[in-house]
């Protein structure tokens, strides 16, 4: 199967993966970044994401475009590194237009599936699960009420400056996989020539920085003092 | 103005494929800055002669940047640190007095170290042998212009057929893939009517051998692209993989 035996198809899995949880990135971003205006509107679109069909298939094929992003990021680094070969240089310079996250896309891979264990723990475990649990006539300890109000873990976590620099951190990490990324998955799919490759590496940078604009300014408006 | 500065070379020496190698330090005096990198290591190994020992192995053939032949590592980078120079085409006026300089073969799993500075790179003849040539019936000479080609079209061709198949950038891609020399063979074909007709074909033949030769999953990093002596642009590596995408969904 070339999807699995060729290193173009690996590729190809790779950045359908990666899109695929960019766009996830975008949907989430965004409303995330209500709960800075209305905590009742947060509340409404997260109600939406209950234990329904549609939010539990979302986070099914959420969860597989996770596991086999991951899975080939594990594969593609392992053969990368056989390539190089046994013996590795004595001393390796890079020019400076390569870009350092280029080089360190798993490093940045783990650091992001680091932080995300963190963050399923804080909010999916009291939120969808406890739902799930409950529909399910299971008891995990959750309190329903609570799983529906979203804006009362936004607060109840972020007003902690610790978890605020924590999710900062983890976003920039994020953001860094991201510059790389997404060009990166264009290209591998194909698209893009002489001009159009530095427009896409531009477009793919702005695209980056809003989504992480977007999240990041939670954190940080807590960090100044606010509260929602 | 003729100038000459002192060097130490640290040198890779490995007497075979299969033996250990290790770095050999050499103190060079009086080394003319006019002095091309390999007529200093010229300059070296009649010394090693006259002292009756074993000269150093590296590659060289036309020594004027067309022919691929020279690769070496040179203080980290392959040709040496100059954007779109070969080995052959950087003199030791870009070295200063009292310098320390590593030369290292091309180190990747599909360019085994055949002897000190000498790689195999026979991995790169096998993937042109794959699919980069075009058939032809062969009859009459064509008039010239009979097939019109684009100012554009030709002008990325040729720019793709600049490669000179040095494996720098194999060398120096940290996944140890050739998807720059591919892509550059792939492009200089797929962009002519010429060549466009067994264009699908070519590409899944030498995306192949390339990947049953072992080298790496390109990721993008661009580090080829910046290392090349030819500055073969990763614009092409876009194209490769439309090309073969192309080819295996329509197949
Ligand atoms: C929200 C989470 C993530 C998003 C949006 C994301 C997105 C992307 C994108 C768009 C690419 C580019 C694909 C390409 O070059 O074709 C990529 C590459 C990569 N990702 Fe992720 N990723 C995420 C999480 C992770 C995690 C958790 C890991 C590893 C544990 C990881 C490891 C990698 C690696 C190693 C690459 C480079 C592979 C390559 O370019 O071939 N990523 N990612
Ligand atoms: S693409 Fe550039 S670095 Fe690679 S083989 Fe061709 S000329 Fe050498
Ligand atoms: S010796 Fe021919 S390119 Fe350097």
């Amino acid at each position: 199967m070339w999807l699995i035996d060729s290193s173009i198809g690996r590729k190809l899995i790779m950045s359908i993966t990666g899109i695929f949880l960019v766009l996830f990135l975008v949907f989430h971003g965004t409303m995330n970044f209500v709960v800075l205006f209305s905590a009742e509107a947060y509340n409404a679109i997260a109600g939406f994401l209950g234990a329904n069909w549609y939010a539990l298939v979302g986070t099914k094929l959420l969860a597989i475009g996770f596991v086999v992003h991951i899975i080939y990021a594990i594969y593609l680094s392992f053969q990368n590194q056989k390539a190089r070969g046994g013996e590795s240089y004595a001393v390796k310079n890079n020019q400076k237009s390569v870009e350092w996250a280029s080089q360190n896309m798993l490093v940045l891979g783990v650091i992001v599936l680091g932080f995300m264990a963190l963050h399923l723990f804080q909010f999916w475990s009291k939120m969808q699960l406890v739902e799930i649990s409950h529909k399910l006539g299971l008891d995990n300890g959750g309190d329903l009420a609570l799983a529906k109000d979203g804006a009362y873990w936004v607060k109840h976590y972020f007003e902690n400056p610790v978890y605020s620099v924590l999710y900062i951190i983890w976003l920039v990490a994020l953001w860094m996989h991201l510059t790389h990324g997404i060009w990166s998955a264009f290209q591998t799919m194909g698209a893009g020539g002489n001009i159009w490759l530095p427009r896409i590496k531009v477009i793919s940078s702005i695209l980056a920085t809003l989504i992480i604009l977007m999240f990041i300014s939670i954190p940080v408006y807590f960090l100044l003092g606010f509260s929602i | 103005m003729e100038k000459s500065i002192n060097i130490t070379l640290k040198i890779w020496r490995q007497a075979s494929p299969k033996a250990k190698g290790e770095f050999v330090t050499y103190k060079l005096d009086k080394v003319s800055t006019d002095n091309s990198f390999l007529e200093m290591l010229d300059i070296l190994n009649e010394k090693l002669i006259s002292e009756r020992k074993e000269p150093i192995v590296f590659d060289h053939d036309c020594r004027e940047g067309i022919c691929g032949m020279c690769s070496l590592f040179i203080n980290g980078h392959p040709h040496g640190m100059d954007a779109g120079t070969t080995t052959c085409q950087l003199h030791m006026r870009r070295f200063k007095d009292g310098e320390t300089i590593t030369v290292e073969p091309w180190r990747s799993k599909a360019f085994p170290v055949l002897k000190d500075l000498r790689v195999d790179r026979s991995a790169f003849d096998k993937i042109i042998q794959a699919g980069g040539y075009v058939n032809v019936n062969t009859g009459g000479t064509p008039d010239g212009n009979a097939i019109p080609i684009s100012k554009l079209a030709a002008d990325e061709a040729m720019d793709a057929a600049s490669c000179i198949g040095c494996g720098a950038c194999v060398a120096t891609c940290k996944n140890g893939s050739a998807m720059l020399f591919v892509a550059a063979k792939v492009s200089q074909l797929a962009l002519l009517p010429q060549g466009r007709v067994e264009g699908a074909a070519r590409a899944k033949a030498m995306v192949s051998k390339m990947d049953e030769l072992g080298f790496g999953n390109c990721t993008n990093t661009g580090a080829c692209e910046a290392e090349c002596p030819k500055n073969i642009s990763i614009s092409h590596i876009a194209r490769l993989n439309r090309e073969f995408l192309s080819a295996k969904l329509n197949s």
